[in-house]
């Protein structure tokens, strides 16, 4: 068993520039730049007062309702006829995702710098949702920007965000989808810099965003590994995440990132199929997906050669995006973690066997975690186990599915 | 009209700009305008128009397709000059063209950072020099990422704009002074680009609290969109860019563009 704590191997980065070895940074517009130097000295200030801890540790056990179960999926397991699967269920947290934990830790930081009016963007609606309600709980005030596709595709959460109190702004330029809100939202705020938090939904962006994010969504795989060596009386031999812009996946990796017999699989949206060129897989494509600098922070990016950001394709709006949170491109690099793709009908598949075998119905985008599973599981022996980060529930996306599957099922 | 012809490239070519504008007691007049709006032809025939009235230098827009820090004209503009098939490579092209057709002042390339990446930062500062560019102008680089853009720009003789905004403090002043190579862009307003009916209020203070650190030449840019702002300008600053309002101007016609950019520089004073 793991006893002695390996050398710390990840959790010092970023350095202090925001670089996870060669990914990272901060590329943005001058105007931005005091906003960044605030946020993280209000992140630092507050992760070393106890008061803050406090607070956001209550809220998450008395709001969020965390910690999470880990559940045990018997008849998946049964069915594929390898490996163990235990599922942590992040869709059981407040919201239905794991977008909550993140959501709620910024808007507190955002009350600590005295910033009461928070724009977010959103893909498929589950971190518009997330920060809509923590806005609702704190009395702040909420601006979502959301691709006018996205709208169509995500209807039951547009409503949502509306009900919370949210103004949702659609977004009609590029390719109206989660790219797009992001730019919108940075164009916000640079102009209302100094009331408006940006409470980016991933750990992408300029730093100190994708150390805050990781920090805040760590719960996730602090919880698990906890709950996996008392289910299981051991680690697991591989942990699954999807990745769209890489939080619910950090936030499961990070906690393991020692472990060195941990395997940390990544799942990007493979769409139509990477020869299609209709996909999200800014690592499978090594074609179009090269190191960019797309939103503040190099990475992983779709591009042509020109260095234009190609538009992409999922069935899920949470993965529909060009570039990655730059610590999976250097945890890639450095080979602790490795990424696979599954495709839109993995993904579908996956979403109903999910549903008929344990009863519970995942997000489209977590369905691509459980996509790499099916494949996996069967081919390993039975004493194996694999950890799947369920992200969140499916139940904004039946619109999707029922149009996907044409009235079968 | 002004004759000059182009004897002085890259960093000294801005010097003697400034140096003839302080002569002339006023500030320098620099429109902005991206390669490819409403076509390639009728991008550089504007661009031609507006030397030909006697501008004092340029902003030669490269079109991205995710361009975070423009309001709506300039981001429809170069949306447009994308689906022209407007590469990096077809703006340098483009400055070889104008330089070939007689404009002589200075112009520098203002793109977003990653289509400069992806053509490669020293191919591509070796390249816009040949071209007949004097400098580069990244709204998405600030000077501490910018250090394999400067080393290219440095061997090249090219100007290297960096940016200050009414948020930055006393620190970064100082910073960007040190950094920048050429002067100052001083971003008017917290906000993207775009046409505003006047002058932000505390300007005037914002100026003043970089000169009290800096005597790097101060050009204000986002917002300004007419004569009235321009002659505000000469008592303020050292120079201004006008794009917006120009671009949307591009979009009715060459003659609708030269007009504009005449009146400006008839507010301004002499040529
Ligand atoms: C349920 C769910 N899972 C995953 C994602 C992908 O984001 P990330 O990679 O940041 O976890 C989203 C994004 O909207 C989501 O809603």
């Amino acid at each position: 068993m793991m006893t002695a704590q390996p050398p710390v191997m990840t959790s010092a980065l970023p350095d202090a520039r925001g670089y996870f070895g060669e990914f990272g940074g901060r590329f943005v517009p001058e105007t931005l730049v005091p906003a960044l130097d605030e946020l993280i000295a209000a992140f630092e200030s507050a992760r070393h007062d106890p008061a803050f801890q406090r607070r956001f540790a209550d809220l998450q056990a008395t709001y969020t309702g965390r910690p999470t179960p880990l559940t045990y999926a018997a008849r998946l397991s049964d069915y594929l006829g390898g490996a163990r699967i235990y599922l942590k269920r992040e869709d059981l947290a407040h919201t239905g995702a794991h977008k909550i934990n993140n959501a709620l830790g910024q808007a507190l930081l955002a009350e600590r710098m005295g910033k009461r009016r928070i724009v977010a963007e959103t893909g498929a609606g589950q971190h518009g949702v997330a920060t809509a309600t923590v806005c609702a709980l704190l009395g702040m005030e909420c601006h979502v920007y959301m691709g006018s596709v996205d709208m169509a595709r995500q209807r039951p959460n547009v409503f949502r965000m509306k009900l919370l109190g949210a103004e949702v702004i659609p977004v009609e330029s590029g390719s109206r989808t989660l790219k797009d809100a992001i730019n919108e939202a940075i164009r916000d705020w640079v102009t209302n810099v100094t009331t408006t938090h940006y409470l980016l939904g991933s750990a992408l962006g300029p730093h100190p965003y994708p150390l805050i994010v990781r920090e805040f969504q760590s719960v996730i795989g602090v919880e698990a590994r906890a709950q996996i060596l008392a289910q299981a009386g051991r680690l697991p031999d591989a942990c699954i995440a999807c990745v769209g812009g890489g939080s619910n996946s950090i936030g499961l990796f990070h906690a393991f990132r020692d472990d060195e017999d941990v395997d940390l699989i990544g799942v990007e949206a493979g769409g139509r199929g990477i020869a299609t060129g209709e996909h999200a897989a800014r690592f499978a494509d090594s074609a179009r997906g090269r190191p960019g600098v797309l939103h503040g922070t190099r990475s992983f990016v779709l591009q042509d050669a020109d260095g234009q950001i190609t538009d992409t394709h999922s069935i899920s709006a949470g993965l529909d995006y060009a570039s990655v949170g730059p610590e999976h491109a250097y945890l890639r690099q450095i080979e602790r973690a490795f990424y696979t793709v599954a495709t839109d009908d993995e993904a579908l598949a996956a979403f109903q066997l999910l549903s008929q075998l344990e009863g519970i119905i995942p997000a489209l985008e977590s369905a691509h975690a459980i996509a790499e599973a099916i494949k996996r599981a069967p081919t390993m022996p039975r004493d194996a186990i694999l950890l799947i980060n369920l992200s969140g529930r499916g139940d904004k996306d039946l619109d999707t599915v029922i149009s996907a599957l044409g009235g079968e099922s | 009209m002004s004759q000059a012809t182009r004897t002085q490239t890259g960093l000294d070519a801005l010097a003697a700009m400034f140096a003839r504008t302080r002569a002339e007691g006023r500030a320098a007049f620099l429109p902005y305008y991206p390669v490819g709006y409403p076509t390639v032809e009728a991008s550089l025939e504007a661009i031609q128009a507006m030397a030909a009235v006697g501008v004092d230098g340029f902003e030669i827009g490269i079109p991205f397709s995710d361009p975070l820090a423009d309001g709506p004209t300039i981001q429809a503009a170069t949306q447009v000059a994308l689906r022209n098939g407007v590469t990096v490579r077809r703006c340098l092209e483009a400055v070889r063209e104008l330089r070939a057709r007689g404009v002589h002042q200075p112009m520098l390339l203002m793109g977003y950072l990653n289509p400069v990446l992806a053509y490669g930062p020293d191919a591509f500062a070796r390249d816009a020099r040949a071209a007949g560019a004097d400098g580069l102008i990244i709204p998405d680089l600030p000077p501490e990422e910018a250090d394999l853009l400067a080393a290219a720009c440095a061997r090249e003789g090219l100007a290297l704009i960096f940016f200050l905004a009414p948020t930055s403090t006393d620190a970064r002043i100082r910073l960007v002074a040190e950094r920048t190579r050429g002067f100052i862009y001083v971003v008017s307003v917290t906000g993207v680009t775009g046409a505003r009916a006047a002058l932000p209020p505390g300007l005037g203070d914002f100026l003043a609290r970089v000169r009290a650190q800096t005597d790097c030449p101060r050009v204000v840019g986002f917002g300004i969109s007419g004569p009235e702002q321009a002659r505000a300008m000469s008592g303020l600053a050292e120079g201004f860019i006008v794009g917006s309002a120009l671009v949307r101007a591009g979009g009715q016609g060459v003659g609708t563009v030269r007009d504009l950019a005449a009146q400006i520089k008839a507010a301004i004073g002499r040529k």
